[in-house]
């Protein structure tokens, strides 16, 4: 899987009601939940993203709640992979989850500003800064993740799984 | 080398003698919890798994509590995917408004999770049974979903960091609420990312079980994965005449490992206020300085049970909330609501000029019954105090215990309730 994009950066702990604010959780619809993704970090962001982009914030990505409506509205936004130095866990699972890409690497962060243009190979876990000339390694992705993502997701896995 | 409590309850619902912090193992839970937000997805989600029915009706268990009573046409429709699918499955555990509570005080109180067991809620605040001695944890709606299914999920044995709170005595006004709101004010908001919180020493045998609930439910703001404490006297009175299974007591060895053993001695804690907007924003009350307020929230999964709000009415009793303030009391459960009735607190409460609402996490998330305009300040009971967590993006919010929360509804500011004459 490799991503191309313009991104968007954020600081640290950017929150799930910041990703999308619980006012919004009348629906599950991720095309709704879209038009409001990162409003209460940024309102102009579900407007100014575009198709392909990445998100790279610092650490803690995802603290909070449990609403898995937080990955799916950025999936939705367009988004296509999110790289931060750390993610808060249920985020982090539920990412998994859900098919949205996510790398961890404090380098790739300290060393990306908004509006760069990156390169992302999330097989080999490879982060590329293409306006800045320089690339940086992301923390492995556990087997067991790796196994899920080959699933197809936890669904899939569990299904395969079930009836066997 | 021995296990904590948390590596023992994983161990046994693995099938494993022993088990190591990293290692991933696949669990068999006890309960799989949900709600009108997280689980319309995980239903959505169930139904793709292709199995007709859940794993055991009793132990999947669905409590509409966010957006009701249904707070718009939006709300009522996802709260209606919960009701058909429980009366389609048959589940025992589906707790309609009249009958409900806020999860997290419903399912202790009503007996379901108990010592000993394993539990995942779609809910980040399913952390809270860690004052039972069990092992409980917050995931998302797919991983509800496939638990729903199969009654089981994988997890990355979580390291522990155990937390010490040495002392007899709690300083005066100081609760559960603040211990925890201390312990995150030190550690941050991802001081304890994916690890276990366990909570020991002195000060924890000696605190109540709604306190004890009150400082689990607030692991997930430091990042842990669960808080728990192991059960002991208090603990078992509380389950002995609510329990309808066996439960297991587990406890931590002498010889446990731990990542890092963290000791705070209670004399050192003053009441705790986290400022805006992150839970590890605090300051010790007589710090403070002069915060106005526009609105006091009291109540939540966080500090809605019985000794919350007896506390909450001692401090309000006699006295009238100020004239530019608004106070919203939410009592966790329709039991709590009828024994706070019967003890007289809702006079006190009405008395005083408050309102008193059915158990909602409404205001708490900003959903409703409550929510802040545009540059108002509340102070609250609750958990979290993110950026629009109750309203406004521009809106602010503190968090205390409800006692300075009951003195600040009376003064208009922020303030200890020794304040209060």
């Amino acid at each position: 899987m490799e991503f191309q994009g313009r991104v968007w950066k954020f600081g640290a702990d950017v929150d799930t009601d910041a990703i999308i604010p619980a006012r919004y959780l009348n629906t599950s619809d991720p095309a709704e939940l879209a038009k409001h993704c990162m409003e209460d970090a940024d309102p102009e962001f579900p407007n100014k993203v575009k198709t392909g982009d990445i998100i790279v914030a610092q650490k803690n990505f995802g603290c909070g709640s449990s609403r898995e409506h937080a990955p799916i509205c950025i999936k939705a936004a367009g988004v296509s992979c999110v790289i931060a130095k750390s993610f808060a866990r249920i985020f982090y699972r539920n990412s998994f989850n859900i098919g949205l890409p996510i790398l961890e690497s404090p380098e790739a962060v300290d060393n990306i500003d908004e509006g760069d243009e990156v390169k992302v190979d999330v097989d080999n876990g490879i982060i590329y800064n293409l306006t800045k000339g320089a690339s940086f390694k992301s923390t492995a992705i556990p087997p067991f993740m790796q196994e899920l993502i080959d699933s197809g997701g936890l669904i899939n896995y569990v299904r395969r799984r079930l009836n066997r | 080398m021995g296990m904590t409590i948390t590596e023992k309850i994983l161990a046994a619902h693995a099938g494993k003698d022993r088990v190591e912090p990293g290692e991933l193992i696949n669990c068999k839970v006890d309960v799989v919890l949900g709600n009108d937000i997280t689980a319309p997805v995980a239903i959505k989600e169930f139904e793709k798994i292709g199995v007709p029915d859940v794993f055991d009706k009793e132990k999947v268990v669905l409590i509409p509590d966010h957006f009701t009573p249904n707070k718009d046409i939006k709300s009522a429709e996802q709260a209606k995917i919960l009701r058909d699918f429980a009366k389609k499955q048959g589940l025992t555990n589906y707790f309609e408004v009249g009958r409900m509570g806020i999860e997290h005080c419903l399912l202790p109180e009503q007996g379901i999770v108990l010592p000993g067991d394993a539990v995942i809620g779609a809910d980040s605040h399913t952390c809270t049974y860690g004052a039972l001695g069990a092992f409980s944890t917050g995931v998302g709606s797919t991983d509800m979903a496939a638990g729903m299914a199969s009654g089981e999920v994988w997890f990355k044995v979580p390291g522990s960091i155990k937390f010490v709170f040495n002392g007899e005595k709690l300083n005066e006004w100081v609760s559960g609420k603040d211990l925890i709101l201390y312990a995150i004010g030190d550690i941050g908001v991802d001081g304890a990312l994916y690890e276990a919180m366990e909570f020991t020493g002195s000060a924890i045998s000696n605190l109540s079980m709604d306190g004890r609930f009150t400082m689990a439910n607030m692991a997930i703001e430091a990042g842990g994965k669960n808080g728990i404490i192991a059960p002991d006297q208090t603990t078992i009175d509380y389950v002995e005449s609510r329990a309808k299974r066996p439960y297991k007591v587990y406890r931590s060895d002498d010889d446990a490992k731990y990542e890092r053993v963290i000791e705070y001695d209670v004399a050192d804690i003053e009441p705790q206020v986290a400022f805006p907007h992150l839970p590890e924003n605090t300051r010790p009350i007589s710090e403070v300085g002069t915060v106005e307020i526009d609105q006091v929230v009291i109540g939540s999964c966080t500090n809605g049970r019985m000794e919350d709000l007896r506390i909450a009415a001692k401090v309000l009793q006699g006295h009238e909330v100020h004239p530019d303030v608004r106070l919203v009391i939410f009592p966790g459960t329709q039991a709590i609501y009828k024994q706070a009735m019967k003890e007289g607190l809702f006079e006190i409460f009405v008395d005083a000029g408050a309102s008193v609402s059915t158990p909602t996490c409404g205001p708490c998330l900003g959903g409703h019954m409550g929510i802040l305009a545009k540059g108002e300040r509340a102070i609250a009971t609750t958990n979290r105090n993110f950026v629009g967590r109750m309203g406004h993006p521009e809106s602010e919010v503190y968090l205390s215990n409800p006692a300075v929360a009951a003195a600040s509804a009376i003064l208009g500011r922020i303030a200890g309730p020794e304040e209060v004459d």
